[in-house]
């Protein structure tokens, strides 16, 4: 089904099931702990062997010996698999650095080997005995200190390095106010419950994989790529998946390893990576330095707004696009952004959870607040004057939709905005100094092909297939509940089943596609079952009903399970979408809100209250979105106020690599939420008038708390995260 | 992990003798940081000896009114203990302080104050540590120092100890008893039990070989305001980057430890004759010899801040 006009009335807009606050179809499984996750497939092949991970031990530099003499005669050891006995192995589309290691070492905790043995505690004690020898080389892994040095890359996502409207130099210098900050962000780690883990089985020369993964179509292609084999030879099944955040959107070394090393051991072979590993073997959020300089008239409106990036990363690795949403989100005539990349020895930068939009939000909203400061302007005012109803770059263009005034009003009026005293550092309760911060919310909505496969059975059951993945969003529900509206079935008449790559394929999940794509793909499959069974049925398509679990024309009423006949009835059909999204800017918007209290004394920062309002297309399931959105809001706090992978730039990595040092938002750190949804259609954007929403919810967080601390202490913090070290000598005496 | 042995002791005495006779023989109680150690190969002992069937787990009064705490008694029990929370309140607030409610399940009061440091170049064995592998060198100084000690460290070694409970007890001089392997057993007060870096961080207590932890004692209630107040950058389950333990008596004069800003509590004595005279007087003398790194340097003004809020809440 071709997408190329707005959508009109259709069998959605019923909202018999669409848009009801429906728990998740899959949840009684994962409360009781039945939902198999990839790690613990011990039903789905025999013989399982297991494979423990080593990583290099230095930065940068190459291996001078491997001996692997005592290892291979440890206990249990069946295998061990190295760059030296691997065999030619390609490289996935999707990944800079390779996955394994040697001679060439890359990045820190690059995998450099595999142990298999016939236990875990086998592999892990063997995987010790590996003895290594390194020569160092000289790595770069200061982004400070590369800034002067660094490439004009050349992005395959997010737009071009450098954009221009209008006489951005001679505007800003003529601009009566003048704001020109500069901020940093640091290295974020997705740190995922659920580690990265496969387990892989070869049928002659046919491999499967069980794994954790959030695109199984990616997956699977750079799978081939890297073994060199067929693409039909590989099946990738990823049904469950526990925390994904943009970790889990490519082939990892857990899936690589697991397949060579059951390659090597003659049995199945299972991967877990450890959880040290984690945070320099895989990717990350990288590290950003952020200038923002904006122009502005003295009533707040804007003249002149630039924002340029600094990021860094390994070779054939892509910048982080910070300065994405500044090209759409307020006017103003004359513009700039520029992205530039540095050649860094770290870990292998690329997207989590809103890549581009979450590190360019943490300080454009800032910056925003900052002006707001110098023009002694309410922040929720100036964002509201400047306001845009087009894009700014090509004022043709106008937005699908844009809400962000009303998420604005409605979030200052529920939160109790007006009760923020403008003047810093004024507020005390206690012993605490309380502010308030607001910040705009804004990601992008992307729409990309996505297919499915229905079948109706002679139970008037229908059976969804298609490799979407649920990585904890929701995707079973609001899939269930597309084609139960679609073809008038209650909800347990709907059996969904994902991420398998025999199924047909989808947009997956990941840049917030994951919830509109994939239900419109349904929508389309199920469009093709309509018409399928009201052929079969001899009803006029255009008139028949889907209710009730039948099918209806005029007085003739056939039970779906009756249409079905003595086989199944099965329809298969993708979205595909014509220039909408080129005619139309299409995105997502919010306005968070937070209050803070910050200790006098010691500087520890506490969020009290926290509120987002979002406009992001219709909401199919607001429970799961709200859980989404929360979710989001949980980690801008994390972004605000903790997380940050620490970089030692003299032996290249990541230190905090584990749970208890690279710290994220526990319970005590959150408080009471809230969030609503406007009442929000959008037919540009597909035939589910949804757009994507579970990114939207981070983005802006951080700096909300950013200006909210600033709001409580007067002490202006540039440099995420906010850590009381920070705030300490600008605390009352 | 490297393989081991393990026994279980069915006496003190017997569990001494058996760690002394075996070589690199461990004792294991709660096993919270030591299995995880282990896993890593940061800790490779052969022989396990279980102490967790000793009869250590009560907590008893002494005839001069204070407590006697076996070794097994576990965080959560001890933090609940009326006699504690009515005596020794801030005992209590460190222990529910520290770790996580399951955590403090499984960790013993022995085993609590012989936890290993939470430095990260301890826990990576790729990078230079001299407490784990002695002569190599220290990756945190130079590095990522955020965490670590600001007074009493060495070039050796700027690691912290992490308890938030033998801060505690530092602060009530609390006493710890131990059975050697030839059966003698001794008393050492708190304030010596554990050692500053110097040359030799791997040496981190002055327990002999074998010597079994069997108590710990406290002496009888000395009253006063117990406050504990620990600074982090999230709100539960977070090392302590300072904490103050604090014992404020009616008079204004009183004891203060710390943790987060050594190797060990950190208690000097001869800075709480200047209680009266405030917070920066204290601070003066507990860090007169302090030497912070640039990323720890924020310690010292925290932690003398937190000092004067702990004294103006013991004093409202």
């Amino acid at each position: 089904m071709r997408f190329e006009h707005p959508a009109t009335f259709n069998p959605i807009d019923q909202l018999k099931v669409i848009g009801h606050p429906t728990s998740r179809i899959e949840g009684p499984l994962k409360t009781t702990g039945t939902a198999p996750y990839a790690y613990e497939r011990h039903d789905v092949v025999a013989d399982q062997a297991y494979g423990y991970v080593v990583g290099a031990a230095i930065g940068k530099g190459r291996i001078a010996a491997i001996d692997l003499d005592a290892a291979k005669a440890a206990p249990g050891v069946l295998a061990i698999v190295t760059a030296e006995n691997a065999g030619k192995l390609g490289k996935g589309a999707r990944n800079a650095a390779p996955l394994l290691g040697g001679p060439e070492i890359a990045h820190y905790h690059q995998a450099v080997a595999v142990v298999v043995a016939g236990t875990f505690e086998q592999a892990r004690a063997a995987a010790q005995l590996v003895r290594i020898d390194y020569v160092k080389g000289d790595g770069k892994f200061d982004l400070a200190a590369e800034r002067d040095h660094v490439s004009v890359p050349d992005p395959k996502i997010g737009g071009p390095a450098d954009t221009a409207i209008g006489d951005f130099a001679t505007a800003f210098a003529a601009a009566p106010v003048q704001l020109d900050a500069s901020y940093t962000t640091p290295d974020q780690g997705h740190a995922m419950m659920e580690p990265h883990a496969s387990i892989a089985a070869w049928d002659g020369d046919r491999l499967t994989v069980w794994t954790s993964n959030q695109m199984i179509a990616w997956g699977a292609e750079d799978m081939a790529k890297t073994l060199g084999i067929p693409k039909e030879n590989v099946r990738l099944v990823s049904p469950y998946i526990g925390g994904g955040f943009g970790g889990k959107l490519f082939l990892r070394a857990d899936v690589l390893l697991a397949a060579l090393g059951a390659r090597a051991a003659g049995r199945p072979v299972k991967v877990a990576l450890q959880r040290p590993l984690m945070f320099n073997n895989t990717t990350h959020r990288p590290a950003t330095i952020q200038r923002i300089r904006i122009g502005a008239e003295r009533d707040g409106r804007i003249t002149a707004i630039g924002h340029e990036s600094w990021s860094g990363n390994v070779s054939e690795g892509e910048p982080d696009m910070a300065v994405s949403q500044t090209r759409l989100l307020y006017a103003g005539a004359n513009r700039m952004t520029a992205t530039r990349l540095a050649a860094l020895d770290l870990p292998e930068g690329n997207a989590m959870r809103a890549p581009g939009e979450a590190s360019g939000m943490m300080a454009l909203e800032i910056a925003i607040d900052e002006l707001a400061d110098k023009l002694d302007i309410d922040p929720v005012a100036l964002r509201i004057a400047n306001d845009t109803q087009v894009d700014p770059e090509h004022p043709q263009r106008r937005f699908s939709q844009r809400q962000l005034v009303r998420c604005l009003n409605e979030g200052a009026a529920r939160f109790g905005w007006n009760k923020r005293n403008a003047k810093p550092g004024q507020v005390r309760d206690g012993r605490w100094l309380v502010g308030m911060g607001v910040a705009a919310a804004f990601r992008n909505n992307l729409v990309t092909k996505s297919a499915a496969r229905v079948r109706l059975d002679q139970q008037g059951r229908v059976t969804v297939e298609t490799d979407m993945t649920d990585i904890g969003t929701g995707s079973y529900t609001i899939i269930a509940q597309t084609a139960a509206e679609m073809m008038g079935l209650p909800l347990d008449k709907v059996v969904v089943r994902l991420g398998d790559s025999d199924f047909p394929v989808s947009c997956g999940s990941g840049g917030q596609w994951g919830g509109n794509n994939s239900t419109a793909g349904v929508y389309a499959a199920c469009t093709k079952l309509r018409e399928a069974i009201t052929q079969k049925l001899g009803f006029n398509s255009e008139e028949a009903v889907f209710a009730d679990g039948a099918v209806r024309s005029g007085n003739r009423s056939v039970p779906l399970a009756q249409a079905a006949g003595a086989g199944d009835l099965v329809a298969e059909d993708a979205i595909e979408y014509g220039d909408l999204a080129k005619t139309y800017q299409q995105s997502t918007f919010g306005a968070h809100f937070v209050e803070v209290g910050v200790d006098a004394d010691t500087a520890e920062i506490r969020v009290r209250r926290m509120l987002a309002v979002c406009a992001a297309g219709r909401i199919l399931n607001p429970k799961t979105a709200r859980s989404q959105v929360i979710g989001a809001m949980t980690m801008g706090v994390g972004a605000a106020l903790m997380e940050d992978l620490a970089v030692d730039k003299r032996h290249g990595l990541f230190v905090n690599h584990d749970l208890a040092g690279y710290e994220v938002p526990v319970h005590a750190d959150i408080p009471h939420q809230d969030m609503i949804f406007l009442d929000e259609t959008d037919p540009i954007s597909s035939p589910m008038k949804a757009k994507g929403v579970a990114e939207l919810g981070i983005c802006g967080v951080a700096a909300a708390v950013a200006n909210a601390v600033h709001n409580a202490t007067a002490v202006r913090v540039r440099d995420y995260p906010i850590t009381l070290d920070k705030l300490l000598a600008g605390m009352p005496v | 992990m490297r393989s081991f042995s393990y026994e279980r002791a069915t006496s003190p005495g017997d569990a001494a003798a058996a760690a002394a006779a075996t070589a690199h023989a461990k004792f294991v109680a709660g096993g919270t940081n030591l299995l995880d150690l282990m896993k890593l190969e940061i800790e490779t002992p052969a022989h396990l000896i279980d102490v967790n069937d000793l009869a250590l787990d009560r907590i008893e009064e002494t005839p001069d009114g204070g407590l006697r705490i076996g070794a097994l008694v576990r965080n959560t029990d001890l933090a609940a203990d009326r006699r504690v929370r009515r005596d020794y309140g801030v005992l209590a607030r460190a222990l529910l302080a520290g770790a996580s409610g399951q955590l403090r399940n499984k960790a013993t009061t022995a085993g609590n104050l012989l936890q290993r440091t939470r430095c990260p170049y301890f826990y990576d064995t790729n990078l230079p540590c001299n407490k784990r592998k002695p002569g190599s060198g220290c990756a945190a100084i130079g590095g990522f120092s955020r965490q670590h000690a600001v007074v009493g460290a060495s070039d050796a070694c700027i690691a912290t100890h992490p308890s938030d409970m033998a801060v505690a007890m530092r602060a009530l001089d609390a006493v710890v008893e131990t059975v050697r392997p030839d059966g003698t057993t001794r008393n050492i007060p708190i304030a010596e039990l554990h050692r500053l870096p110097g040359d030799s961080p791997e040496i981190e207590t002055v327990l002999q070989p074998g010597e079994l932890i069997t108590a710990v004692m406290l002496p009888k209630p000395v009253g006063g305001t117990q406050l504990y107040r620990k600074v982090r950058d999230r709100a539960s389950y977070a090392f302590a980057l300072v904490s103050v333990a604090a014992i404020v008596q009616p008079d204004g004069s009183g004891r203060v430890a710390l943790g987060g800003v050594a190797h060990k509590p950190w208690r000097v004595e001869t800075a709480e004759a200047e209680l009266p005279n405030g917070a920066k007087a204290v601070s003066a003398r507990l860090f007169a010899d302090a030497k912070p790194t640039r990323d720890n340097a924020y310690k010292l003004p925290l932690a003398e801040r937190t000092l004067a809020a702990v004294l103006r809440e013991a004093r409202v």
